[in-house]
């Protein structure tokens, strides 16, 4: 079976222990999560998730039918990527005691339209917004320098155009 | 009015209607058992040996009145062996709710004495599960237990509460019990549907236990006849179709009937109702029903195309979809598909009888015999539970309490006493078990003694653990690892020393001498029954086989 990535929005209600009934229910059907995503929306008794996860079509759409059962489940879909906005937040710590290190950084920083929103000594900190791929462009890139330490969020995902879905 | 929390949880039992639950007390649950005493005149506490015969009881209770079960324990040990009964009702869709008291909220997380995380222990046994965080939620957390215990797919719900919270005060307002909302069957094309079936030549219909717990049998029964179609049951629906009606071929599956087995992969239309196509079933879902179109008709969208690619689908309670096929399907008669199925019933497996030696069947008939059609039978697990299903003739629907999802030894004995008070003792209940289930739980002998429940316990004694040793036998090369344990109990003396009658047999006789004098007694009995180590249960289809691989020796 072909595994690809699948995206998943679900809002959920907003209680202690959603997240781990959901992951409890992935983890025993044995999908891995690849990012994971949560915060609270303009309705606080509800949370949204996005999951990008990898996995073949029928074993999907099972756990997506399991998922939509759980009591805590308001709505749950797949996204279609194409149709989608998919987002991450890059986190980037660049050492610049290495020769060329500041300049290198502010060169990335430029090329990809990265804030500099730290400079210590010894380090900057690039902030960066973009889908997946982007952020493994800049990424590769950034393997010139010297990366002392790194973070991101994970995808956050919307589909565009009209909202699709209703929740109580 | 200011109650407790304690308090509470009563007047919300009181308010859903309960008045039987079971349970084990202890020190996280003193408050609450407190206010069970307090109320005794209203609910009725059954003490179990175990909790985890009180869950089985509450479960048992469940499957024989259709009601929603409830059963109370402590923190930490008491909490954990509910979890056997808990999953078991989970995986048959038992509406239960177990409440488990934990230690106080400033002990929660400390590693405190008796303390667990029932709630995450839970999480995947469980169709929802809350920890009670503050005396004000708790009335309503009870309330939406039952409701979601009741609603839809039907399933057990644990509301775990913190000591301190059964002690606080709070206001309590009452209400009427909850109402189950069952989900409104998804919109279909109803003749479409209906087409494929009158247009079939050769069709199937395999039901599981959704067919009982939607109280479906009279629409089920009328499609079957009005179509003339052949059906099989899984073991969660035995007792749903009688016995010797036209086109009931019996159970299917892996123990199943040959013509049943046989008619499911000839078939050109199978209608699933109720079902979900367990491994125990469709032993091989490439090839199960292979040149059939199925249908399936189920409450839960998540079960289609779960373990079988269907042609179509309905989604909705069973009772109402038949309820609106059933005005599309034509009356036919299936002449041609009926002799076949009569020439592979000639072929099927039928066990030889004897004067000398006990015969499982031969027990079963003359229990059948013997008993009311509203006999209650609650099955262990293994081959007795199988030789239950292939052979008690008389079954009124949710009369066979047996764990078929999880398949848990020493269900049994629990199932048999939450029937029996279930039906205030009014209906002949009988305990089929084994030596090797029995020896799981036959503590709660106590309970059925303490309150006289009349129990026939009839125990197939092969002197093995007998599912495993047939395994071992056909295909480990008669290697019986563990599966002899040689064990060298006297269930006569054991019977007496609990305080109940005991009956030893070894031919059928006997046994039915035995059997009519436990009726008489009106007392818990045990009859042990004397068979063979080599009795096996056929036919038989190994594991991911098909048909082509029944056994019958």
């Amino acid at each position: 079976m072909d595994e690809k990535q699948q995206y998943l929005i679900l809002l959920v209600e907003n209680n202690t222990g959603v997240l781990t009934r959901i992951s409890s229910l992935f983890c025993q059907r044995g999908f891995n999560i690849d990012s994971l995503n949560v915060s609270t929306t303009d309705n606080p008794n509800i949370s949204r998730i996005t999951i990008v996860t990898h996995g073949d079509d029928r074993k999907f759409r099972q756990i997506l039918g399991q998922t939509e059962k759980l009591i805590e489940t308001k709505t749950i879909f797949a996204l279609e990527p194409s149709f989608s906005l998919l987002r991450e937040l890059l986190l980037l710590k660049l050492d610049t005691t290495v020769d060329g290190g500041l300049t290198g950084a502010a060169a990335l920083a430029e090329k990809y339209g990265a804030s500099i929103i730290d400079h210590s000594i010894g380090t900057v900190v690039l902030e960066y917004t973009g889908t997946p791929d982007e952020i493994d462009a800049l990424l590769e890139d950034a393997k010139q320098l010297k990366i002392s330490e790194l973070c991101r969020t994970g995808v956050t995902a919307m589909e565009r155009g009209k909202t699709s879905y209703m929740v109580d | 009015m200011q109650l407790t929390g304690a308090e509470i949880i009563t007047r919300v039992l009181m308010e859903q209607g309960v008045d039987r639950v079971f349970g084990y007390p202890g020190g996280a649950a003193l408050n609450v058992y407190d206010a069970l005493y307090q109320c005794s005149d209203k609910i009725t506490h059954y003490l179990t040996a175990h909790e985890q015969g009180a869950s089985h009881a509450a479960d048992g209770y469940a499957r024989a009145t259709g009601k929603t079960g409830v059963v109370f324990a402590t923190s930490g040990p008491g909490a954990t062996n509910l979890v056997t009964g808990i999953a078991t009702a989970y995986m048959d869709s038992v509406p239960m709710v177990a409440i488990t008291c934990n230690v106080s909220t400033n002990l929660v997380g400390c590693d405190s004495f008796q303390e667990v995380y029932i709630a995450g222990i839970t999480l995947s046994i469980t169709k929802h599960n809350f920890a009670v965080q503050s005396v004000e939620e708790l009335a309503d957390t009870l309330r939406r237990a039952f409701q979601i215990a009741q609603s839809g797919r039907k399933g057990p719900v644990l509301v775990d509460i913190p000591k301190d919270i059964t002690a606080a005060l709070c206001e309590y307002t009452p209400k009427e019990a909850v109402v189950p909302t069952m989900p409104k069957t998804r919109d279909c094309d109803w003749e479409a549907i209906a087409q494929i079936i009158n247009q079939a030549e050769r069709p199937f219909i395999y039901f599981g236990g959704g067919v009982k717990l939607s109280g479906a049998n009279n629409e089920l029964r009328e499609l079957v006849e009005k179509a003339d179609i052949p059906a099989a049951y899984s073991l969660m629906a035995a007792g749903v179709l009688g016995y010797g009606e036209k086109n009931n071929l019996g159970l299917i599956g892996m123990h199943g009937c040959f013509t049943a087995n046989k008619a499911a992969s000839k078939c050109d239309v199978l209608l699933a109702i109720g079902a979900r196509f367990s491994d125990r079933v469709a032993l091989n879902t490439k090839k199960f029903a292979d040149g059939a179109k199925i249908i399936h008709i189920d409450i839960d969208a998540s079960e289609i195309n779960k373990n079988v690619a269907v042609y179509n689908a309905v989604i909705g309670d069973v009772k109402d979809v038949l309820t609106k096929l059933l005005p599309y399907v034509k009356k036919t008669e299936h002449t041609q598909w009926q002799q076949e199925i009569a020439q592979w019933k000639a072929k099927d497996y039928i066990p030889k009888d004897s004067d000398t030696q006990l015969k499982p069947h031969q027990i079963m008939k003359v229990m059948c015999d013997n008993s009311p059609s509203s006999a209650i039978y609650a099955t262990d697990v293994g081959q007795h539970q199988m030789w239950a299903a292939q052979f008690i003739e008389h079954l009124d629907a949710n009369c066979f309490l047996t764990s078929g999802g999880l398949g848990t030894m020493g269900y049994g004995y629990g199932a048999a006493i939450g029937a029996c008070v279930g039906t205030d003792k009014k209906r002949q209940v009988v305990h089929i078990t084994s030596d090797g289930s029995f020896h799981m739980n036959m503590n709660e002998a106590c309970t059925a003694v303490s309150y006289n429940l009349p129990i026939i316990t009839v125990i197939f004694n092969n002197d093995a653990l007998g599912m495993v040793h047939q395994w071992q036998g056909v295909f480990y090369g008669k290697r019986y690892a563990q599966s002899e344990p040689g064990r060298k109990t006297d269930y006569v003396k054991v019977a007496e020393g609990f305080g109940a009658l005991g009956f030893r047999c070894t031919n059928i006789k006997e046994f039915e001498q035995a059997f009519k004098t436990a009726q008489k007694s009106g007392k818990p009995c045990w009859i042990e029954c004397v068979i063979d180590r080599n009795e096996k249960v056929l036919p038989m289809i190994p594991a991911g086989g098909t048909v082509k691989d029944t056994m019958i020796v």
